[in-house]
């Protein structure tokens, strides 16, 4: 029995240890919630969701066009990287081959780790670059291309899930290989698919500085995918660096809204994925 | 091409080798099955009877590494000449799993359907027919004639694999493959799937793997037997007609085998 009391004392040590660990990190996460509701409340308003930004000085005005800029970023973002990821996580879990998809399966993890600045700085000299000007496409692009590693590697996680049997039943049918990805493989993995989607989405929706310079920003209206485009992390940033007052209190308020815009798309996702696991 | 009943055709093998990469399974595998028969394949687990029924329908080269050398020749043309498209090949020689395995994300009557659905050019009333046919000769159709469009899966055991026997069947193929069809099922289920085999041999030839040599015995015309030798490569040790096999094999083996000293 000897150190019995001393494995005992540092047993329970360690036990109220990661408690307390615990409970600071959820008390980080819900002050940072808390602060942002607090802080963007007084300034949610009508006009915020209505109205175009005015020039310093002006009261009033609102994020309108940059709400509608992330929705149209976010929009050209899918329209790139869902079809580009899903295919792509079809060809690791479906076709593969001896050497190429273990090396893609790496890439595509160190590229999970991109920051994702670089991914902007990337487009800027592929894109904004030999186009003279900063852009919608190249803010999409720029999402779209943080996307595809998340539902790349999703989209195979979840096919790998489909039983060979229902790939080899379809198969002894006649049906050939992509017939039977398209009719039987995929619809069979279909939530999981949508759910690792929109988390990409609720991923990229928050990003800013890929944006800084390929969507760049604008005070007003704009869906020609050639001309730069307001988003709502810039204006949030552009904002909240100002010394103005009214844009401060804008600023809180247009980050309580992508708040809960995110937040929303994280319960989407929990949604999509109910049937294999129920979060609550 | 466009009905769904088709003649039985016989099956060929010829000096059969198969494996996985460096491993062989099968080795020289020279036997026949007969048109509008039941052919019993019997050997104990690992003795490659899968592999040599998934190399009927050219099934078994989906796997990482798998490799075939001999002949298969259905109705005479060998389904590994160059040129041959295994899924026209699988068309022709459908195949029964182990596990009933319904596509979970169709009706039932898609289920059926799945196979001539997916390839296309049939229409919707051609299509009724077809599916309706094939659930009655896998005697389904009464019990499900009334709640086609549920999921395939909301069915018992039994039921879904007599689905799968009826999806299979609704392409048209002149051999059904069956691998241990009924060895996931619970008696009563076991015996529908064994009457239904002698029903449909007289339209489709018929080869099913099983280690229930009673099974064997009940249902097949004619029996072979694969045994592991000492290299663990699989080797046909008898075939012949069934009741000749359970009564007086010729090889010593063989009747080690069934009398329950071997395997």
């Amino acid at each position: 029995m000897e150190g019995y009391r001393r494995r005992r004392l540092v047993d329970r040590l360690m036990t109220g240890l990661t408690f307390l660990a615990t409970a600071l990190a959820v008390l980080f996460l819900i002050s940072v919630l808390g602060y942002v509701v607090v802080q963007g409340l007084p300034g949610l308003n009508l006009d915020l969701f209505t109205s175009t930004p005015r020039p310093v000085g002006e009261p009033g005005g609102g994020m309108a066009t940059a709400m509608v800029g992330s929705l149209y970023l976010v929009f050209l973002a899918c329209l790139f990287g869902l079809p580009l990821g899903i295919l792509t996580g079809v060809f690791l879990s479906e076709y593969g081959g001896r050497w190429l998809a273990p090396l893609a399966r790496f890439v595509i993890d160190v590229l999970t780790g991109l920051p994702s600045i670089i991914v902007g700085l990337f487009v800027y000299a592929v894109v904004v670059r030999p186009l003279e000007t900063f852009s919608a496409l190249a803010g999409g692009l720029a999402l779209g291309i943080l996307m595809i590693p998340t539902v790349a590697r999703t989209t195979e996680e979840m096919l790998r899930l489909v039983p060979l049997d229902l790939r080899e039943a379809a198969l002894a049918l006649g049906i050939r290989q992509w017939r039977t990805i398209v009719s039987v493989v995929i619809p069979t993995a279909l939530s999981g698919i949508v759910t690792g989607s929109i988390l990409a989405i609720a991923r990229v929706g928050g990003e800013t500085a890929p944006l800084l310079f390929t969507a760049f920003g604008n005070r007003d209206w704009n869906f020609d995918p050639l001309q730069p485009t307001a988003a709502l992390t810039l204006q949030i940033f552009t904002y909240a660096i100002s010394p103005y007052e009214e844009w401060h209190r804008q600023a809180w308020a247009g980050a309580l809204v992508l708040m809960v815009a995110i937040l929303g798309l994280n319960i989407a996702t929990r949604l999509a994925a109910r049937g294999h696991w129920r979060p609550w | 091409m466009t009905t769904a009943t088709r003649t039985p055709k016989g099956i060929r093998v010829e000096r059969l080798n198969a494996g996985y990469g460096r491993q062989q399974v099968l080795r020289d595998i020279t036997l026949e099955f007969a048109p509008g028969q039941v052919t019993a394949l019997i050997g104990p687990s690992g003795s490659g009877k899968s592999t040599l029924i998934r190399c009927l329908n050219r099934l078994h080269e989906i796997l990482p590494g798998a490799w075939v050398r001999g002949k298969v020749l259905l109705d005479g043309m060998d389904v590994y000449a160059p040129g041959v498209d295994p899924a026209l090949v699988r068309r022709r020689i459908g195949m029964v799993f182990q596990r009933p395995n319904p596509f979970p994300t169709m009706s039932i009557f898609d289920n059926v359907a799945a196979g001539l659905k997916l390839v296309g050019g049939y229409d919707r009333r051609r299509l009724a027919e077809i599916v309706e046919q094939s659930l009655r000769r896998a005697a389904l159709w009464d019990e499900v004639k009334d709640r086609l469009h549920q999921p395939g899966t909301a069915l018992s055991g039994g039921q879904q694999q007599r689905l799968c026997i009826a999806r299979a069947l609704a392409v048209g193929p002149e051999v059904l493959l069956m691998d241990e069809p009924a060895s996931a099922l619970d008696p009563a289920s076991t015996l529908r799937i064994e009457a239904l085999m002698r029903e449909l041999c007289r339209e489709v030839t018929i080869v099913v793997v099983t280690h229930n040599m009673q099974q064997a015995a009940r249902v097949s015309d004619y029996t072979g037997l694969l045994l592991p030798g000492p290299d663990r490569v699989a080797e046909l040790v008898e075939f012949g007609p069934t009741s000749q096999i359970f009564t007086t094999p010729r090889d010593r083996r063989t009747e080690d085998y069934i009398t329950g000293r071997l395997g």
